[in-house]
């Protein structure tokens, strides 16, 4: 049996008197898609943090590779190669969308400008940078150092996705991606999504779009009340089931839950 | 076709070339709005531009001569310097009230180890230039670490180094002459030398390539941009992978560094080591900072803004005192000045591109 790439055990969370994990595990296989569903509130953006570093988990283990991992910090799990598009997006609007790609990985100039000099090749950084947003299709945006805040929503999050998908080396987690994007834009990331699978690199998709998450996922983990409740195959279920265990209508057969 | 993703296929013929739009007619108002939101600095290097024009024609040669000129860099040399460093200290949407203090302290530690404890200048001054770095290294821990806001830290650090400033000096002078001739490293940055009418101090070139360093720093280093990343959203540069408490603690620093340095040049500016000295320079420096279009909000603006902020208050400062103006007149108009630069900011900011 192959084993998961990502592992999580008993996670816990609270702020103050709000749990938001109740020791909840968690499992990435190679290779595939695992979409997190969940209502509102039910800590799957928690679990997202305390897998990519930004939250630090009151108890629980996680492991990368059947290695045990304890990320102090986003910088961390990025070195590790967990890549993550948050749904705030985490970009400096002031800054260039080819600076805010780069940023905390800047490239810089070869030779001694680069050395002593520590000058950024921004001509390099560019050109990366439009290749990867040609990828997606986001050809709407007309200049590759225009400042953040002067894109739309969906540019930004196309942004992000690109950001992520460039660089994410073993985990890639996508929260919300496609929330503010336009149909097309949405089908790219889709594309996208299916794109980076095929290069042998598992995601995890959190959205609240149900075809979507039923269009790509391999396996879905339905989170309620701070947990796990189960992992579905979305092949051998109907949307209407996942929205009902997600939303507590119905209880998943207790089979599922030793998935 | 009635698969639920169907509507989709509709996109598939889109054009895939970088969209291009015929950018209309554009009024000189909004070419100029969009010149200034490029590049924040040429609003201070316009009204620079203009008050020195205006000042030469009513003062003529008085004014617009080599000599009066180049006094003007000599009188904003101290304050030009500290707005460097507090420049930076903005840019990361802080505040840094204690930069005088942390300038005089600095000054101090220079004199009194040289003069106290028999060291050779060149060790006083390395000492003054890590009790600097030293005092901006607490002000950055705290900020960074601690989390408390840069205003409050900084404001007491300035009450303490100065306390801790007259307590070590025991309020005590060391005079010019006796610098003069037992130390004259001390006074480096205050010697002059002159280019035709010009009369530059070696505090005034310290000042010219410090700010081109640090633009040259801001803008093509990947430390540079963290600064920026830092001050534009603390939380999503630290999502997206920078370092913050390190980027803050480095900025405060320098900061730091700076303002030592700034104290040197001033031994060499007044002459004597003094610990009353520099008791304006957190508001001035400020003032130029504010002048020169960085934002107090952090992440906009640049230090050559700065700069020309500090000139735009020497050529006022001198300007008005030639034309016989009362001093107060200064005050009034660098006060305008302030409110002015603000609601330029407001006003470029509003286009988007």
């Amino acid at each position: 049996m192959t084993q998961p790439i990502l592992k999580a055990r008993n996670l816990v969370k609270r702020y103050g008197r709000v749990t938001a994990l109740d020791h909840c595990d968690f499992e990435l296989m190679p290779g595939e898609i695992l979409a997190v569903i969940g209502d509102n509130g039910a800590g799957k953006s928690t679990l997202i943090k305390a897998l990519s570093g930004a939250v630090i988990p009151d108890e629980g283990t996680v492991e990368l590779d059947g290695k045990p991992i304890r990320f102090q910090s986003p910088i961390d799990a990025r070195e590790a190669g967990i890549e993550t598009v948050y749904q705030t997006l985490a970009m400096s609007p002031a800054l260039s969308i080819a600076d805010n790609m780069f940023m905390g990985r800047e490239l810089r100039k070869p030779g001694w400008r680069g050395q002593i000099l520590r000058q950024l090749d921004r001509a390099r950084m560019e050109a990366m940078a439009r290749e990867k947003l040609n990828e997606l299709g986001l050809m709407t945006i007309q200049n590759i150092n225009q400042a953040v805040e002067t894109l739309s929503g969906g540019q930004r999050q196309g942004v992000a996705v690109a950001r992520a998908a460039a660089f994410g080396s073993k985990v890639i987690i996508l929260d919300e991606p496609t929330a503010a994007l336009g149909v097309k834009e949405s089908r790219r990331v889709l594309e996208l999504i299916q794109d980076v699978r095929s290069r042998g690199i598992p995601i995890i998709l959190i959205s609240h779009n149900m075809p979507h998450v039923f269009e790509v996922a391999d396996r879905i983990h339905v989170h309620r009340l701070g947990k796990r409740l189960c992992v579905i195959d979305p092949k051998q279920h109907e949307m209407s089931d996942a929205v009902a265990y997600m939303t507590g209508a119905k209880d998943p057969d207790p089979a599922l839950n030793a998935a | 076709m009635s698969t639920p993703q169907s509507y989709e296929a509709a996109a598939a013929s889109s054009p895939d070339q970088v969209a291009e739009f015929d950018q209309g007619h554009q009024s000189f108002i909004q070419r100029l709005q969009h010149a200034l939101h490029v590049t924040p600095s040429l609003v201070p290097l316009i009204v620079l531009i203009l008050s020195v024009v205006i000042f030469g024609l009513l003062l003529g040669s008085k004014f617009f001569s080599p000599f009066a000129l180049t006094l003007i860099l000599q009188q904003v040399g101290i304050v030009g310097i500290v707005a460097c460093a507090q420049s930076l200290v903005i840019l990361t949407a802080g505040i840094d009230l204690s930069v005088g203090a942390i300038m005089v302290l600095s000054s101090v530690v220079m004199g009194q180890f040289t003069f106290r404890y028999g060291l050779p200048p060149a060790i006083g001054v390395t000492c003054g230039l890590i009790c600097g770095t030293a005092c901006g290294f607490v002000n950055g821990w705290l900020v960074a670490r601690m989390k408390l806001p840069p205003f409050i830290v900084t404001l007491g650090m300035w009450q303490i180094v100065l306390a801790g400033n007259f307590l070590y000096s025991a309020n005590e002078t060391i005079r010019s002459q006796d610098i003069a001739a037992e130390a004259p490293l001390l006074q480096f940055f205050g010697e002059k030398f002159k280019i035709g009418g010009a009369v530059f101090t070696y505090g005034v070139i310290f000042m010219v390539l410090l700010v081109v360093f640090l633009a040259y720093v801001l803008r093509h280093t990947a430390w540079g941009r963290h600064v920026y990343a830092v001050g534009d959203d603390k939380d999503a540069a630290e999502l997206s992978g920078v370092n913050t408490d390190k980027v803050l603690i480095s900025v405060y620093m320098l900061s730091g560094l700076i303002c030592a340095f700034a104290g040197w040049a001033l031994i060499g500016r007044i002459g004597s080591v003094s610990p009353t000295s520099g008791q304006l320079a957190n508001i001035e420096s400020i003032t130029a900072v504010v002048i020169g279009g960085i934002s107090l909000f952090g992440g906009r603006g640049s230090v050559l803004g700065t700069f020309f902020g500090a000139l735009i208050v020497g050529v006022f400062t001198l300007g008005l005192r030639l034309l016989g103006a009362d001093a107060q007149w200064t005050y009034l108009l660098i006060g305008a000045l302030i409110i002015a630069a603000v609601a330029v900011d407001q006003w470029i900011r509003k286009v988007s591109v």
